[in-house]
């Protein structure tokens, strides 16, 4: 399913992405993502899965993914892709200040702060 | 029965009105009772989240001292609960979700600014699927509501908690929104009213971000001729969100008494296949039966598509969400993990621990349709599929005025029931998504009971025809009493 897809998209993956595109196939096992590729995924999203959530998430994750994937088999050459509801355009605004400063007020729901400052694990050494 | 006759939780908006005005009650005492009735009921129901009690008594006060005064505004001393989606200057929003059970908003939304400025009073924040990923209000992290016609059953969602209060006769009104259905379904599923705008008819500032290109914030009732009421003080542009438009906002009440005669309403056939139970597809023909009988014309229309919009909304909508979430780090407000090792770690940990299931699936789902070598299979692939649903919509208006159906393919359902398939709950929304990726206005109202449990009756008209919607709302609840129907234990 996913070679198939991919030719008819005319997409090339680059090799490190090789990895998410081998999806299983067969009929007794419906789950169509691997472990490693949700786990991929996972931590692209910046999302930390516990062990006792994995195999629930691969299940449900590849349910959804095969679902979706019936949009396949729609004809859409010619057709635009549609980005907004009503076909707008952006507004756009003279570049002026319109806020006022709020900082201590508004960083009174940081978890960490010191001098005006969000406060993160250090990331330089 | 006269208003007169009516407990005061029993009226609705319109009613409330007419009652401060005669001066029957004051706004005080109206508040004080349906306080009252919010403690009484939370423990069945968990509807709400928080309970703004004091700071609704002092605007109760405030509104008694404008009405004395002979000023205040349309909605003044009018009680209503909002959707824990709405940012509330200094109190907790939530969004359902343990990454957010710490945050306290710094402002307004927009919709509860103008809600207020016209005088109506937030009693709380109701509860809701987290970050409105669900159809059923089980996804929340402060636990699931419970249905009022029968409490082993979903109220449906993600605007469950506002639905269930409204349904309960413990508020009249309640705001909601609706990226797929979150409104009008669970509106549905507890014989309520709820309407869900054109988008950009209603600002998004300051609205939990889910699916920016289909979320709309709208109204739950128990009357149409409420639902205008709000829907004329909530609509309007604002310069704060780039997609609300500059377009006249009509007295949407003074359009109710707009006659059906000659509504041109468009029936889909695909929508009354073997997916719909059969008894609710029984009184949702009735429904069009008395609107026929009022001088409609039902005819049958095509929306070719229609079959893919689940599907192409379970492209679409975790795409934005997971572009949308992105901001929940752990780092400037919500959730933080302990003791991070580094910045992944904080990220990562503040963010799986913060995150319930549902939006965990649903941000992953975005990740791997928009990460590179997916892109074009299936997000741009379904924001083609969106093109061709709209113009089936686009194609059918030029022939009806309205498209009418099925609000949702069964009555409530039981708490549990859907939640170990995601692809069975998201086919409750089967209905409703087409409108909210053609970005198009829909109403559903209460059109009969099956087995004891509310039907909804879905309509769906053009961009901005909220007007239209609304006066072919009242319209049916003048021939028909299904909305003033309520849920036995809550009389």
């Amino acid at each position: 399913m996913d070679t198939t897809l991919h030719k008819a998209a005319g997409i090339i993956l680059p090799p490190d992405l090789l990895h998410l595109s081998h999806r299983q196939e067969s009929p007794e096992n419906p789950v169509s993502l691997t472990k490693e590729q949700v786990q991929h995924i996972a931590t692209l999203a910046r999302l930390q899965l516990e062990d006792r959530e994995s195999d629930d998430v691969v299940e449900k994750l590849s349910r959804i993914v095969d679902f979706v994937d019936q949009l396949q088999a729609a004809p859409t050459d010619d057709v635009l892709p549609m980005a907004h509801p009503l076909n707008m355009s952006q507004r756009l605004r003279a570049d002026e200040v319109s806020e006022t400063d709020q900082r201590d007020f508004v960083q009174q729901n940081a978890p960490s702060t010191e001098g005006g400052y969000y406060l993160v694990p250090k990331v330089i050494e | 029965m006269g208003e007169g006759d009516q407990a005061i939780h029993q009226r609705t908006l319109a009613g409330l009105a007419k009652g401060l005005a005669a001066g029957e009650f004051s706004s005080r005492e109206l508040t004080e009772a349906l306080l009252e009735r919010i403690a009484k009921h939370q423990a069945t129901l968990n509807a709400f989240i928080t309970v703004t009690a004091d700071q609704a008594l002092d605007q109760a006060d405030r509104a008694d001292q404008a009405r004395a005064s002979g000023n205040g505004g349309p909605l003044n001393g009018l009680p209503i609960v909002h959707k824990d989606l709405f940012c509330t200057r200094g109190v907790l929003t939530t969004c359902g979700s343990r990454i957010l059970d710490n945050f306290v908003s710094p402002y307004d939304a927009a919709v509860v600014e103008r809600l207020a400025a016209a005088g109506a009073i937030m009693l709380g924040k109701t509860n809701m699927d987290e970050f409105a990923m669900g159809s059923s209000n089980e996804t929340s992290f402060f636990g699931p509501v419970a249905n009022p016609w029968d409490t082993k059953l979903s109220p449906g969602g993600s605007s469950g908690g506002s639905a269930a209060a409204v349904a309960a006769r413990i508020v009249p009104a309640a705001t909601g929104t609706d990226t797929g259905g979150s409104i009008r379904q669970p509106a549905a599923l507890t014989g309520t009213t709820g309407i869900k705008p054109t988008y950009g008819r209603v600002s998004r500032f300051g609205m939990v971000a889910f699916a920016s290109s289909l979320d709309q914030a709208g109204v739950i009732t128990r009357s149409a001729e409420d639902a205008a009421m709000l829907l004329g003080v909530m609509a309007g542009h604002d310069v704060r969100d780039s997609t609300s438009v500059d377009h006249p906002v009509p007295d949407y009440v003074a359009g109710l008494g707009k006659s059906v005669k000659g509504l041109r309403i468009g029936i889909v056939r695909q929508h009354f296949d073997e997916g719909l139970d059969s008894q609710c597809a029984a009184s949702v023909k009735d429904a069009l039966k008395s609107l026929e009988d009022a001088g409609a014309e039902l005819v049958d229309v095509d929306l070719p598509n229609i079959g893919l919009s689940v599907p192409t909304y379970y492209v679409v909508a975790p795409a934005e969400c997971s572009s949308n979430l992105s901001r929940f780090d752990g780092v400037r407000f919500g959730h933080r993990a302990e003791k991070p090792e580094d910045l992944l770690d904080l990220y990562s940990r503040s963010r799986g621990e913060g995150f319930g299931a549902e939006v965990k699936r649903r941000v992953m789902t975005g990740t791997y349709v928009l990460s590179a070598g997916y892109y074009d299979a299936y997000y741009l692939k379904a924001q083609k599929v969106r093109q061709l649903i709209s113009q089936d919509f686009r194609n059918a208006f030029e022939n009806v005025d309205v498209i009418a159906g099925p609000t949702a393919p069964t009555t409530a359902f039981a708490i549990g029931e859907k939640t170990d398939d995601p692809i069975t709950m998201y086919l409750n929304d089967i209905y409703t998504i087409g409108a909210n990726l053609a970005g198009l206005p829909g109403i559903s109202v209460p059109c009969g009971l099956a087995d004891g449990l509310p039907v909804g009756l879905q309509m769906v008209g053009p961009h901005f025809a909220e007007e239209a919607l609304l006066a072919c709302a009242y319209q049916y609840q003048q021939l028909t009493d299904w909305h003033q129907r309520a849920p036995g234990g809550f009389l």
